[in-house]
């Protein structure tokens, strides 16, 4: 583990990636659900930039970085929207009591 | 151990501990602020890979927008006094296993492979080529981008707002 190799970075990225994983398949809550894909993003976005930073030493991996943190952005508004929803119509965000599309 | 590499681990740990809070937190508003620490040191991490455009990109739309978002759909639907119920945890278990497998041979991976690494290194301002290539080779991502970027702004209004019954 050092700045300097690549594979201390990626091994960040796994350990993200697995927690995030963990977020997901554990919560039961919409919004932490979110988080954990947040941080599975995130562990994806070390490893274009640790990539593009060892290996070819352009920055094509830094504009996928960039692209991903977009449509990250454009989840988070169309999924919290989704939650919100969700809890106007059953007044729990919790994700076993939102089984059905309609009331 | 000089400093460089001291930072590192710290950014490191700041990362890794707040996304462990982020995942095992019993309080959903605890989850939410551990996401800042997460997203703070991923930026530093772009840092030490001589990214400083997606850096600050990374803590101006992650730290100023997607976690501002977050906060406020934790704050308006919750009963946040109760938390008991915030942040409800099931199958902990087995999804531990799970992952813990996966992440083991995942890091066994990471570090049996023999990574090749680019002649040199440079350290240099990435802003100015990232803007030439997104203006020539990925110009019609680009675009796409802003496409897709109006019509989830549009669809979140519509999906939000609140339906008048006659």
């Amino acid at each position: 583990m050092s700045p300097t190799e690549l594979s201390s970075y990626l091994i960040i990225g796994a350990i993200l990636f697995a927690l995030g994983l963990f977020t997901v398949l554990t919560r039961r809550n919409a919004i932490s659900v979110l988080m954990g894909v947040e941080l599975i993003l995130n562990s994806a976005n070390i490893n274009y930039v640790a990539f593009s930073h060892f290996g070819s030493g352009n920055v094509d991996g830094q504009i996928y970085a960039i692209f991903v943190i977009m449509l990250a952005a454009a989840e988070a508004a169309i999924g919290l929207a989704i939650v919100l929803a969700i809890f106007q119509l059953f007044h729990t965000i919790d994700l076993e009591a939102a089984e059905t599309l309609k009331e | 151990m000089d400093v460089s590499t001291a930072v590192f681990y710290l950014i490191a740990l700041i990362t890794v501990v707040s996304a462990a809070m982020v995942a095992f937190s019993r309080n959903i508003i605890y989850s939410a602020f551990s996401l800042l620490g997460t997203f703070m040191g991923v930026a530093g991490l772009y840092v030490f890979l001589a990214a400083d455009f997606v850096a600050a990109v990374q803590v101006l739309i992650y730290v100023g927008g997607i976690l501002v978002l977050i906060l406020f759909a934790v704050m308006l639907t919750h009963r946040i006094t109760d938390v008991a119920i915030t942040n409800r945890s099931a199958g902990r278990i087995p999804a531990l296993i799970i992952v813990g497998v996966f992440v083991y041979f995942l890091i066994k991976t990471i570090r049996e492979t023999p990574w090749v690494k680019a002649k040199a290194i440079v350290y240099a301002p990435t802003t100015a080529k990232i803007g030439d290539l997104f203006l020539d080779t990925y110009l019609l991502p680009f675009e796409l981008a802003s496409i897709v970027l109006l019509a989830a702004m549009i669809g979140a209004v519509v999906i939000s707002r609140k339906e008048i019954k006659e």
